[in-house]
């Protein structure tokens, strides 16, 4: 489903993503991990490009990304990006939150774009609150929100980047629920977290990136328990 | 692809007919109409006079004179009406936060009004009054040796220019000497300061003007013919230029004043209140440096505001730069030069004050930021 | 009411000095205006009787205020600017009620206008009016509102352009801004009533007016552009990675997310510059246009009513104080309903 070869980005000298190859499956569950400023935002942010890249390429779908570079939407349509700091847009209602993307650039109708918003809502759990605006309601509740958002784009894969850095510590499990509700459904999702117990119970595959360099690629069982490499230990052992 | 390469295409050949197409044009009706070009009219006869110029003219110098008289006037109108201006808009914007309801809701008052009138206006009022109100010459009376008629003002002062100069030289070495002294004499307590500085101040202003009366010769102004001589003349024009800038700019930089103050926190007052500062102290000390950075950048904007408004001169008949530039327009037909002059002078002025400013700014910030 | 008086003008010795002060100055302020104003004034009469009296000449306004109000236009058919003044009275407090905030608003204004302006053309029914003959109030709210009509959308499309990453772009758009913002209007203006003739093909005649317009709506696009750049600064740039992660393009995120709420966010200083915009349109007058500025100056000429120029000016002061400080509480008015719905919310 995504295909990434040869990835390579600088932001002016620091090599900030070396040589990044790397290929998920449709429905597979991702967890990518690592220090900060270990280039893990920044990947997934390539991944929408959101952030650009100088060497290497992004497949979604058999889309290139360097091909469609004067039509970026096209891509971006169907890959939903959920950010840290919810990113929800004020002067909006919840509900235009979420119709209004499906309306303009999928060029649904109101009234099915609603139907679609309003059964997402009741998903996430918080559909009685889809005629208040973003400042009214929790930090869970708009991550909920924005996960709900993306979401009515239909999208074929989930990004998540961080999301639960942002939100008081009662309100991150709520979120976590709802992501892995989605991972149950079969949703292809990529997620960088430090959330490691929802990594354990959910993901396929983790990948621990350090300096820009994917070090380690396995699955949860393998990942927590048998850390070969010394610098996923150490890791490890920082956080666990 | 070829999409955009096209869009691009176009987009330059768009700018390139801007600029291009109209200098053809140009082109054509300068010879058409035998309009001379370049810059040779600057070392012709100007042939006119000038009404008033601080730096010596007549009519038989050439027109870079003229259009130097003009620079130096609007820089002198620009600097003087800055300084004032600024000087009334903090007083404005100080004192319209009194708690005295009469001095506050009088100062609030001010500030709307003079900016709700267009400058122009308040220009022509002015002017008006020197016109239609103020008597002529001939009936006119002495107060406190002012005369005050159509033909402007006049306030007795030295008869050599170069007492005026001397006279700035002392005031400006006197605070000088003031900061230099407090720099270095720093153990001394402030009771001393207080007492201390107003004396060492006096004894030395004093001791210059005992000097500069001596050598110069103080004159009051009398009426001579239809005119007024002696003294320091300001003619109509000058006057209401300067005060309608001043008390229109100055109107403006009290707002900023006023929002730079009740921008900063409430906070801010109650701890330094519970510190034991008076008002005065909290606003000087506290206060104002606060409200500076977030005011800065507005009042520059104002000076420089003033600066460009001073080119309403030439509606009054004052001789800035733009009305010796129009004259000048008139006489050589040449306006493309001399718009050109007259937008370079200001584009000039604007970056070096917004680039002094940016400067400032960043020192400002730089400061804050660690 | 005498504890109101003590608390708020003589709390303490110093503050009571400062009140007597400011009484006994307010009061021979007050006194000495009313006197002007309507005690010393002479009610009727001619140019004679005004000179020999002390206070403010009405005769002179009640003879003149026509043609400072309205200029030149034939007076048979005065009632078309007459009526137009009067639709944009009705307009601005349709406008200033605030269940009428909606996305239609911005269409009605350019419909206003077309009907104003044909207004004081006529054709078809009514009888031309030629251009050159507008004047006086109508003149100046013509120049105003065509002014805010093309270079408030014109300042956000500069806006825009100088965020834009392509250096082509951005680069002339800042020159062209840093350029107008740095010179005086009047230099503007005079460019385009003497320079402009000079790169036109010699037979092309430009309209005064128009070019007044021109000049007027390309100076204050570069002030607006300022202040819907400052607002563009101050939004979230998470808000514009949202939209273009839900797969909006260019054109979408600037019109549905960003704009709404940059723009928001600026109305003070933006109704500010519309403020400053009416008030310049008074520079006219220095290439001969007579809106109410250079009427008001120009009805100071006539041989048989010379030297009233107090009252001329302070009755335009009066009108030009009127519109202005009604659109800056207007402003205020916004700003503190935004800042109530954002404190609802």
């Amino acid at each position: 489903m995504i295909e990434i070869q040869k990835l390579n980005k600088w932001y002016d000298d620091f090599h900030v993503l070396k040589n990044i190859n790397l290929s998920i499956r449709q429905g597979e569950r991702v967890v990518v991990c690592g220090p900060s400023g270990s280039g893990k935002s920044t990947l997934i942010r390539c991944m929408n490009y959101l952030e650009e890249f100088q060497e290497g390429s992004i497949t979604i779908e058999s889309k290139s990304i360097q091909d469609q570079l004067d039509n970026i939407e096209e891509i971006r349509k169907d890959v939903g990006m959920v950010f840290q700091h919810f990113n929800l847009f004020p002067h909006l209602t919840i509900l235009e939150n979420l119709t209004l993307a499906p309306t303009i650039v999928r060029k649904i109708s109101k009234i099915d774009a609603r139907k679609t918003a309003m059964s997402y809502l009741e998903k996430v759990k918080i559909a009685s609150e889809a005629h208040k605006y973003p400042n009214q309601i929790s930090g869970g509740q708009k991550q909920r929100v924005a996960i709900a958002r993306s979401l009515c784009m239909n999208p074929k894969i989930m990004l998540f980047d961080e999301p639960t850095s942002a939100l008081d510590p009662e309100m991150v499990k709520e979120v976590l629920e709802v992501m892995t509700d989605l991972a149950k459904e079969g949703m292809t999702m990529i997620c960088v977290t430090h959330e490691m117990g929802f990594a354990r119970e959910v993901a396929d595959r983790i990948i621990f990136m350090d300096h820009g360099e994917i070090i380690a690629d396995l699955p949860p069982d393998q990942f927590f328990d048998q850390p070969r490499n010394p610098r996923l230990k150490e890791f490890l052992s920082q956080i666990l | 692809m070829i999409k955009k390469i096209t869009i691009r295409f176009l987009y330059i050949l768009f700018l390139g007919a801007i600029v291009f197409v109209p200098l053809y044009f140009l082109n054509q009706n300068i010879d058409k109409q035998n309009i001379s070009t370049g810059f040779h009219f600057l070392s012709q006869e100007a042939g006119f006079e000038i009404s008033e110029s601080i730096i010596e003219y007549n009519s038989y110098m050439g027109y870079s004179r003229a259009l130097l008289v003009g620079v130096v006037n609007t820089i002198y109108v620009a600097l003087l009406g800055n300084f004032l201006a600024l000087i009334l808009g903090l007083l404005l914007g100080v004192l319209s936060i009194s708690k005295n309801f009469l001095l506050s809701k009088f100062c609030s008052f001010y500030l709307n009004f003079f900016r709700n009138i267009p400058l122009l206006l308040q220009l022509f009022f002015l002017y008006g009054i020197f016109t239609d109100i103020l008597p002529a010459v001939k009936r006119s009376t002495p107060v406190f040796g002012i005369i005050a008629s159509n033909r402007g003002v006049a306030i007795p002062w030295f008869s050599s220019g170069w007492a005026s100069v001397s006279l700035l030289i002392t005031l400006v070495t006197s605070i000088g000497l003031i900061f230099i002294v407090n720099k270095w004499a720093k153990n001394i307590t402030t009771t001393y300061k207080k007492i201390l500085y107003p004396i060492f101040f006096a004894l030395f202003f004093f001791a210059q003007i005992e000097l500069i009366t001596r050598f110069f010769h103080f004159e009051f102004p009398a009426v001579r013919g239809f005119n007024v001589r002696g003294g320091l003349n300001f003619s109509p024009e000058f006057i209401s230029l300067l005060l309608g800038l001043v008390l229109y700019t100055g109107a403006f930089i009290g707002e900023i004043v006023r929002s730079g103050i009740l921008a900063v926190d409430k906070g801010q007052w109650e701890a330094s209140y519970a510190l034991g500062l008076s008002k005065i102290q909290t606003l000087r000390k506290i206060i104002l440096p606060q409200s500076l950075k977030v005011a800065l950048p507005p009042m520059t904007a104002q000076f420089l505001n003033l600066t460009k408004n001073s080119s309403l001169a030439v509606a009054i008949g004052f001789p800035d730069f733009v009305s010796i530039a129009n004259t000048t327009m008139n006489q050589t037909g040449q306006a493309v030069e001399l718009v050109l002059l007259i937008m370079g002078l200001y584009l000039f002025t604007s970056l070096s004050v917004s680039g002094v400013a940016n400067i400032i700014n960043y020192k400002l910030l730089g400061a804050r930021q660690r | 009411m005498s504890e109101w008086l003590k608390k708020n003008l003589f709390p303490s010795k110093s503050q009571s000095l400062i009140s007597l002060v400011m009484i006994s100055f307010l009061g021979g302020l007050i006194l000495k205006l009313s006197s002007w104003l309507f005690i010393n004034a002479t009610w009727i009469g001619d140019a004679q009787s005004c000179r020999e009296a002390t206070g403010a000449c009405l005769p002179f306004i009640r003879e003149k205020y026509l043609y400072i109000l309205f200029g030149v236009y034939p007076r048979e058919h005065l009632w078309r600017p007459f009526v137009g003044l009067v639709i944009w009275a009705i307009f601005w407090i349709h406008f200033t009620k605030k269940k009428n905030w909606n996305r239609k608003l911005l269409f009605k204004f350019p419909v206003i206008f077309f009907i104003y302006f044909y207004l004081l053309r006529g054709g078809g029914p009514f009888a031309r009016v030629d251009n050159h003959l507008w004047g006086g109030l109508p003149l100046t709210i013509l120049l105003s509102t065509v002014g805010i009509l093309i270079s408030y959308p014109l300042g956000i499309l500069l806006a825009l352009a100088r965020r834009s990453k392509s250096k082509l772009i951005s680069i002339p758009v800042v020159c062209y801004i840093e350029l107008i913002r740095g010179v005086p209007l009047i230099s503007i203006l005079f460019m385009s009533s003497v320079m402009l003739p000079l790169f036109l093909p010699n037979d092309l005649s430009i309209d005064k007016l128009f070019r007044a317009q021109v000049a007027i709506v390309l100076f204050c696009a570069a002030y607006f552009a300022e202040v819907v750049r400052g607002g563009l600064q101050s939004l979230d740039e998470g808000q514009e990675e949202a939209a273009r992660a839900l797969g909006l393009n260019y054109v979408q995120t600037q019109f549905y997310i960003v704009l709404p709420q940059a723009l928001v966010q600026v109305i003070p200083p933006t109704v500010n510059t519309m403020i400053g915009m009416f008030k310049d349109t008074s520079l006219v007058i220095v290439i001969a246009l007579f809106d109410l500025m250079g009427t008001a100056k120009s009805s100071l000429t006539d041989a048989n009513w010379l030297g009233f120029s107090i009252e001329a000016y302070v009755f335009i002061a009066s009108i030009y104080f009127i519109i202005c400080f009604s659109m800056g509480r207007f402003s205020k008015r916004v700003e503190e309903e935004f800042k109530l719905a954002k404190e609802r919310r």
